[in-house]
């Protein structure tokens, strides 16, 4: 009785605010889908990470025959120079944080600058002797980078030491950026959908005011009065948060899935299944919203 | 069953009390009528009763308890003890008068076989038997003020409070509406019902309690509406 009661008290106040209880949906589905899309904006960020930051190393290119460097002043790197780098990758300062380390010859670096720029024409200018050596260092954690930068820059025969980490920063730069935006505007949709989840529960009150006084006359609980209001408000979040998930899902499949997917194929990307994940949250986060708009509002017109 | 200890009621600081220093007793089964001009306190009494109010100062105790510190969160059982009917007879439109008595017993949890045995006796009792299905624009005052009178008895209640029930009706609709509220009175239950309606206080012959600007100013067993006017 009681459940077939209130699930009617709800079907009654959703028909009767109609429009009320769609654009509640509406802005529900929006602004989650931002929180959404922020969320998998950072997954992605996170899935890159660990699959480039495993494949990355730490370059220490060695003086060339010409380079402008103060540490270059005498000429190539003598066989001496290269000989102490390696000592010290092997040192008990750094060693710790080393994997691996292979070194490649100007000659080898040569020929993977000339498969790689084949088709130009300067490419063919270019001598082995314009290349630099370099050791390629596999870090046992890519994060530890800095402890060896720090003890090789500056060394004599010592060029450069570059971290390839810092290729991916920029895209990693947009992709934040993006978060940002996407989480400011998940924000103030939040904050909208918060306030017309107040304005809509208010009127629905309002307009069964007969039916709550007399509620109240009767001896009804406060739970029992106000339980159909609080779940009108969560039916409508959820059913948001529900339009949310599929809308991500769709731009996931359709989006990334089938079309970036396809085209630029190197890059692991969010999959559905990521979508599954956070869907849990997007429905919390739906339903926290619509508890805090009732409690706000049903406190204050349903009052025992 | 209701009684009020040096009860002081004011609604906004400064103002002059809704009730003032008002000490009574009404006893189980009793039938008691309050009268007094608009403004007299009628209505602050019916409130403080069915907790709707509280005190400013003075204790009201009603069933065995203690309002003024009973918690918000029992008020609900307090009141399911208490039938209240109201001059306007305060039905859902859009209900039928089976579905409006209902009402009252399934927004309380009570099951539905419940319901369907008590409602039909009730109606029967209030004499509305057949008009089940009937919504409450379809009845006359009358009958619409039995259809409030059945919801407010369906639970049976201990206390019945009646706020100037006849206030809208005919003389001889008003003595049917009486002659139910006497009725509902013998089977036990405590009637209060404030009134202006003089002919009906000379004619029941109850006990009658006179408010005037808060203050109780008379009390009197099968009293009459007043000479104090």
């Amino acid at each position: 009785m009681r459940l077939q009661f209130i699930l009617s008290e709800i079907g009654i106040g959703l028909r009767r605010n109609l429009s009320m209880t769609i654009s509640v949906v509406l802005v529900t589905f929006v602004s989650l889908t931002f929180v959404g899309a922020a969320a998998l904006l950072q997954m992605q960020i996170g899935a890159m990470k660990d699959d480039w930051y495993d494949k990355v190393e730490v370059s220490v290119y060695l003086c060339p025959q010409v380079s402008s460097k103060a540490t270059c002043a005498g000429g190539e790197v003598t066989d001496d120079q290269k000989g102490a780098i390696e000592a010290e990758l092997a040192s008990a300062d750094i060693g710790p944080y080393v994997e691996k380390v292979y070194f490649e010859t100007k000659e080898e670096a040569y020929e993977s600058f000339q498969k790689m720029y084949s088709d130009q024409w300067w490419a063919e200018e270019t001598t082995a002797d314009d290349m630099s050596s370099s050791f390629r260092i596999k870090l046992a954690d890519p994060t530890k980078y800095q402890v060896v930068a720090d003890v090789l820059s500056g060394r004599q025969g010592v060029e450069e030491v570059q971290d390839q980490r810092k290729l991916f920063d920029s895209l990693f730069l947009v992709l934040n950026r993006a978060t940002l935006l996407s989480v400011g505007l998940a924000a103030v949709m939040l904050l909208a959908a918060m306030l017309l989840i107040t304005t809509t529960i208010r009127l629905s009150a309002m307009s069964r005011r007969r039916e709550t006084g007399i509620m109240r006359l009767v001896g009804a609980s406060n739970m029992f009065i106000q339980l159909p209001f609080m779940l009108e408000g969560a039916i409508a979040a959820t059913l948001g948060a529900a339009l949310a998930v599929g809308a991500l899902w769709a731009g996931v499949h359709y989006l990334i899935a089938d079309w970036l997917g396809n085209s630029l194929t190197w890059i692991p990307y969010v999959t559905t299944a990521d979508v599954m994940v956070i869907a849990p949250f997007l429905a919390v986060v739906a339903i926290g919203l619509a508890a805090i708009a009732s409690l706000v509002t049903l406190s204050r017109y349903t009052k025992v | 069953m209701i009684r009020f200890e040096n009860v002081t009621k004011v609604y906004a600081r400064g103002a002059r009390p809704a009730l003032d220093q008002v000490s009574l007793e009404v006893e189980r089964g009793e039938f008691v009528f309050l009268v007094g001009s608009s403004g007299s306190g009628k209505s602050t009494f019916l409130r403080l009763v069915l907790r709707e109010e509280r005190p400013s100062a003075g204790r009201v105790f009603v069933a065995g308890k203690d309002l003024t510190t009973l918690s918000s969160w029992k008020v609900p059982h307090l009141r399911r003890q208490i039938g209240a009917v109201f001059q306007d007879f305060r039905l859902l439109p859009n209900k039928t008068v089976f579905e409006n008595v209902a009402f009252a017993l399934q927004v309380i949890g009570k099951p539905r076989h419940h319901i369907l045995t008590t409602v039909p006796d009730t109606l029967e009792m209030v004499g509305l038997a057949g008009k089940e299905k009937r919504r409450p624009h379809e009845l006359s005052g009358g009958e619409q003020q039995r259809v409030a009178i059945a919801r407010a008895f369906v639970n049976r209640p201990s206390i019945l409070l009646a706020d100037e029930p006849t206030g809208n009706l005919d003389p001889t609709t008003s003595l049917g509406i009486m002659r139910l509220l006497d009725r509902i009175n013998r089977t036990g239950t405590t009637v209060v019902m404030a009134t202006h309606d003089d002919e009906i206080v000379d004619q029941m012959r109850k006990r009658v309690i006179e408010l005037s600007s808060g203050e109780l100013v008379r009390d009197q067993s099968r009293g009459v509406y007043g000479s104090a006017r």
